[in-house]
């Protein structure tokens, strides 16, 4: 994974709440075995409407999406991460995110970042005006010079900040996980004895 | 409940141990693929269980080549890699989330994730189960463990007596009406209550599985001799049961346990339920009308369901009728809707289908004659897979067409690009096919 630091330019605006992944990435396009080719199905159905917003032309090559609450809710496709940043976007700005797209997105280095109400407004209102992500500082600079800040859980901003690995993170583990395993000896369902 | 599981789990510091991966194949080859490119085994197989769900034909005809492709990455994937798999055509073969409990691989006080978010399915078993992505698969794959931050917990307490013609779904789609579709976001639910307690494991994990659609990272239900009764005697439950149970009841919450957040339900306020809109909080009673848009969302909504606020809900005519996925597609659910169609026709005009959950409750339905009561009313009768609920395989919604569907999400498009999707309870789905339009299963029953 690449490592992220700080995300800057044209803000997109998608102001509508509760976007589901289903809209982001529609089924059909899930059959694919590989971890490529979903930026150009982004959104497949509502870009047909002429009028939806990610077709705007000074929308074109936005860096950050502003988005309504409960962005990415519904199923745990990880498509929809690989879309939306196939698409070019490199960070998500929202009131709230959907639990597992949050997660995903951290896997692959695409920016959630959660701001209050009034701030999301205020991207989403002078969309495309320019804004500032600092993911080492947790500050948002905002369009009208005001500076926002956010949280962001501390080991997953080390890891985006670093472009770790997480399962190379994990393996470091690997004693910690055989003194569990054996120690507790796990109960549980072996599944080849079924 | 969360934080017995949560402490029995913890490998150390954020690190949660996971006890059951399910694994299928729209999710999955991409995990795969990056283990081979970094040369690491799977750690653990036997804790690894794959099934062919999402993406399976259920009728006859053979997959597109994509599909075809994917079903044949995960054949190889997981002989190369040592995995059980249940493939098409397999006796035990179904969705993920049928195939888990029905099993018993699925026990109280676990863990298991599987990349699909209706994971939380497993819950209804006093287990902590949730929805990941492909990365975290990977992860699960590699290690048998994931990096998790525990989620705050959230009591929903159902009050009152369920009333005649109400069902498991009804209870969640009143529920999930009543706190909206991110009210349990970040917590674990926990549900409880007397009506709890009375339904069957199927009702439980119809419950269970809608928790994703309230927001929930997950949702669980105290285990009791229900959960017990239900799991004795299956391939996967453990030799030692009397044993098991001993262990298995420790996981119930104590008396005195504090939640993040309490919500009350009042189940004297559930009638049958049905959606009108296009995420799963728009919901009415069926005795109800298209209600006014209260904001935006509703006005999209509406504009795409094609409905006039105001309209009676029982004036709506249906094109179609799906009674499957893993909300909705247990042996009970089968059985309700058929005391419902049994020496009645589905609507002229209506096509209606049934697809079991798995090749088990199929084979379950044929010894108990449903399906002859299914096909003899004109409703088609499938092999097992999630099929139209999402729409991966050839069973999907044309433009426009308006569809009674026992699934879980009535998202735009989610049946098929401008496919109109009405959520309900399986006896409602069946009164919906033979009325030929959203009906009141009380009228039904009489």
């Amino acid at each position: 994974m690449k490592a992220v630091r700080v995300v800057s330019g044209p803000v997109a605006a998608l102001d509508r709440a509760s976007v589901d992944t289903d809209q982001i990435i529609p089924k059909q396009f899930l059959k694919r075995i590989e971890r490529t080719g979903f930026g150009e199905f982004l959104f497949h159905d509502w870009m047909k409407d002429p009028d939806f917003p990610l077709r705007r032309p000074d929308f074109a090559g936005a860096p950050i999406l502003a988005a309504g609450r409960n962005f990415a809710c519904g199923s745990s496709r990880e498509h929809a991460a690989w879309a939306i940043q196939e698409f070019g976007f490199q960070a998500v700005v929202a009131e709230s995110f959907g639990d597992i797209f949050r997660t995903n997105a951290s896997k692959n280095g695409l920016l959630t970042v959660v701001l209050p109400a009034a701030d999301v407004r205020e991207l989403l209102d002078s969309a495309p005006a320019a804004a500032t992500i600092d993911l080492q500082a947790q500050t948002v600079a905002l369009p009208s010079g005001r500076t926002a800040s956010f949280e962001v859980d501390p080991g997953v901003r080390e890891r985006l900040l670093n472009g770790w690995d997480d399962i190379a993170l994990t393996e470091r583990r690997a004693e910690e996980i055989d003194r569990y395993e054996a120690e507790r000896e796990r109960r549980g369902p072996n599944v080849l004895a079924l | 409940m969360l934080d017995k599981v949560w402490a029995d789990h913890e490998v150390g510091e954020g690190l949660l141990y996971v006890d059951l991966h399910l694994v299928h194949e729209v999710t999955s080859a991409q995990a795969f693929e990056g283990l081979r490119l970094a040369g690491r085994p799977v750690r653990r197989p036997d804790r690894t269980l794959a099934t062919a769900d999402h993406n399976v034909p259920t009728g006859p005809g053979d997959p597109d080549d994509l599909s075809r492709a994917q079903l044949e990455a995960l054949d190889r994937n997981c002989a190369e890699f040592g995995v059980r798999l249940y493939a098409l055509g397999h006796r035990r073969q179904g969705v993920v989330h049928v195939i888990g409990p029905e099993l018993g691989v699925t026990q109280p006080g676990m863990t298991i994730v599987c990349g699909d978010s209706h994971t939380s399915t497993h819950g209804a078993f006093g287990a902590l189960a949730f929805g990941i992505g492909t990365s975290e698969v990977e992860h699960v794959l590699a290690t048998q463990t994931l990096p998790q931050r525990k989620p705050r917990t959230m009591r929903i307490a159902y009050v009152g007596t369920l009333g005649p013609g109400c069902t498991a779904k009804d209870m969640i789609l009143g529920t999930i009406g009543q706190i909206g579709t991110d009210g349990a976001a970040g917590h674990v639910i926990e549900y409880a209550g007397d009506a709890i307690r009375r339904l069957s494991m199927e009702g439980r994990m119809t419950i269970a599985n809608m928790s994703i659609e309230a927001g929930g990272r997950a949702g669980m239900m105290a285990p009791d001799d229900t959960t017990f009764a239900y799991l004795d005697g299956r391939p996967g439950a453990p030799p030692d049961f009397d044993a098991a149970v001993e262990r298995w009841r420790g996981y119930a919450s104590d008396e005195a346990a504090v939640f993040d957040r309490e919500v009350t339900v009042d189940l004297a306020d559930v009638a049958p339920q049905v959606s009108w809109g296009t995420n799963p909080s728009q919901v009415a009673p069926i005795t109800g009308a298209v209600p006014e848009p209260a904001d935006e969302t509703d006005e999209r909504a509406l504009a795409y369901m094609g409905l006039t606020a105001g309209t009676p809900l029982r004036d709506i005519a249906v094109d179609r009728v799906f009674l499957g996925s893993c909300t909705n597609a247990r042996i009970e659910d089968l059985r309700s809707a058929a005391e419902i169609v049994r020496g009645r026709r589905v609507s002229e005009g209506v096509r209606a289908m049934v697809v079991p959950g798995s090749a088990q409750v199929k084979a379950q339905a044929e010894r108990e004659g449903l399906d002859a009561v299914f096909q003899s009313a004109g409703f088609e009768w499938r092999g097992a897979g999630c099929s139209m609920c999402l729409g991966m395989n050839p069973d999907i919604l044309q433009p426009g067409e308006r569809c009674a569907s026992t699934s879980n999400r009535n998202f735009e498009g989610r049946q098929g690009a401008g496919g109109r999707t009405h959520l309900m309870s399986p006896a409602m789905a069946a009164a919906a096919a033979v009325t030929g339009r959203l009906a009141d299963v009380r009228e039904l029953v009489a």
